[in-house]
């Protein structure tokens, strides 16, 4: 029964080797798989947000407000389109980093190290949710509103609300699993199984709440 | 023939733990790919020429997030594909949100009156009469 017969190579080989011999089909810890399929669904609720605000967005006859006008910030006597999200993202984008850092040290056990990165991940992630605080602050001070606003489509209020909003939740719940699990990490609650898949699996939700964001960034705030 | 699936297998778990350098990098790249795409709207492309270039950019770093730093590129096939198989159906709802959006925007320009292209509002302007904040004009 070896895939030979079958005349597959390479990838395609593995999967009929893992789905037909017998045994458990992916080859990953359970809480890992677990982890992925959530995520898998997770991606269906943040695309139905995006596909909904693009149907949204087209079908409207009202003019849709310019994202990078909307969302500049007076720097220095000038106006700089859209810098805050662009600092928001490159702050994501470093905290997805150390979170990968904290991953590869758990290979080697390092609980000190994985303690810190993922203390320095959460808070990357914590000063993300204030600047987004702030820039909720910012635009319901200047008359944003889930059913109106000054700068054009109606929709687009209740749009942002809901999915920066709802990707804003995701950041939150990740500071706190962060947290939670750097505080088990450093107090040696895995140490008796020698088990530390557990830093993997939260990086993958970390790493998930920064890939909604790379599409949130392109759909809605630079489209 | 199992053997060498293990090995490689094993192979692969090693390659994951090595590579800090490898980290470091997709850091960076990721780095240069967002300025990138904000650079596309400081420099205020328009049109098909900034759709392409925001989805682009999107795709890439949405790969080397999820191929590196989701280790994604060094996990069994049969997990890449259940992993990356369902999230493919989107295209067909995103195809069906682009048609039916169009044949309900003609409907609305065509039975309700609408203008088919209204004129978009630019933030300084609406600012500046509330007298909330003083921008520049000209912009």
């Amino acid at each position: 029964m070896s895939g030979e017969s079958l005349s597959l190579s390479g990838h395609a080989k593995t999967v009929v080797e893992d789905w037909s011999s017998d045994k458990q089909a992916f080859n990953v810890p359970w809480g890992k798989f677990m982890m992925w399929m959530f995520l898998v669904s997770d991606t269906f609720i943040f695309s139905c947000f995006l596909v909904g605000y693009m149907n949204v967005r087209r079908t409207t006859t009202d003019p849709w407000p310019y994202p990078s006008e909307v969302f500049a910030l007076e720097l220095f006597g000038q106006n700089v389109p859209l810098i805050l999200i662009a600092i928001m993202t490159f702050i994501l984008i470093t905290s997805s980093g150390t979170m990968a850092l904290a991953v590869r040290f758990a290979h080697f056990r390092d609980k000190e190290k994985i303690f810190k990165l993922m203390l320095v991940t959460a808070l990357l992630g914590a000063s993300f949710v204030g600047m987004q605080m702030f820039e909720w602050s910012k635009l319901i001070a200047e008359g944003v509103r889930p059913w109106s606003n000054p700068f054009g489509a109606p929709q687009f209020g209740s749009i942002f609300f809901m999915v920066t909003g709802f990707h804003g939740i995701h950041v939150t719940c990740g500071v706190i699993y962060l947290l939670v699990i750097a505080r088990k990490i450093l107090r040696g609650d895995y140490d008796k199984k020698g088990d530390y898949s557990i830093v993997e699996i939260t990086g993958l939700y970390w790493h998930f709440v920064d890939l909604v964001w790379v599409f949130i960034f392109a759909f809605f705030y630079l489209w | 023939m199992e053997n060498v699936a293990t090995q490689q297998s094993e192979n692969h778990e090693e390659e994951a733990q090595h590579p800090i350098g490898v980290y470091l990098k997709v850091w960076i790249l990721l780095f240069v790919l967002s300025f990138f795409s904000y650079m596309v709207d400081y420099f205020d492309f328009q049109g098909m020429l900034r759709w392409t270039l925001i989805i682009v950019f999107m795709l890439l770093k949405a790969g080397f997030i999820m191929a590196i730093f989701m280790h994604v590129m060094w996990e069994r096939m049969a997990l890449i594909t259940a992993i990356l198989g369902p999230p493919l159906l989107l295209i067909f709802l995103i195809g069906f949100m682009i048609s039916e959006g169009l044949y309900v925007f003609g409907n609305r320009v065509d039975y309700m009156g609408r203008p088919a292209a209204a004129e978009r509002i630019h933030v300084a302007d609406v600012l500046h009469h509330d007298g909330e904040e003083t921008m520049e004009e000209g912009h």
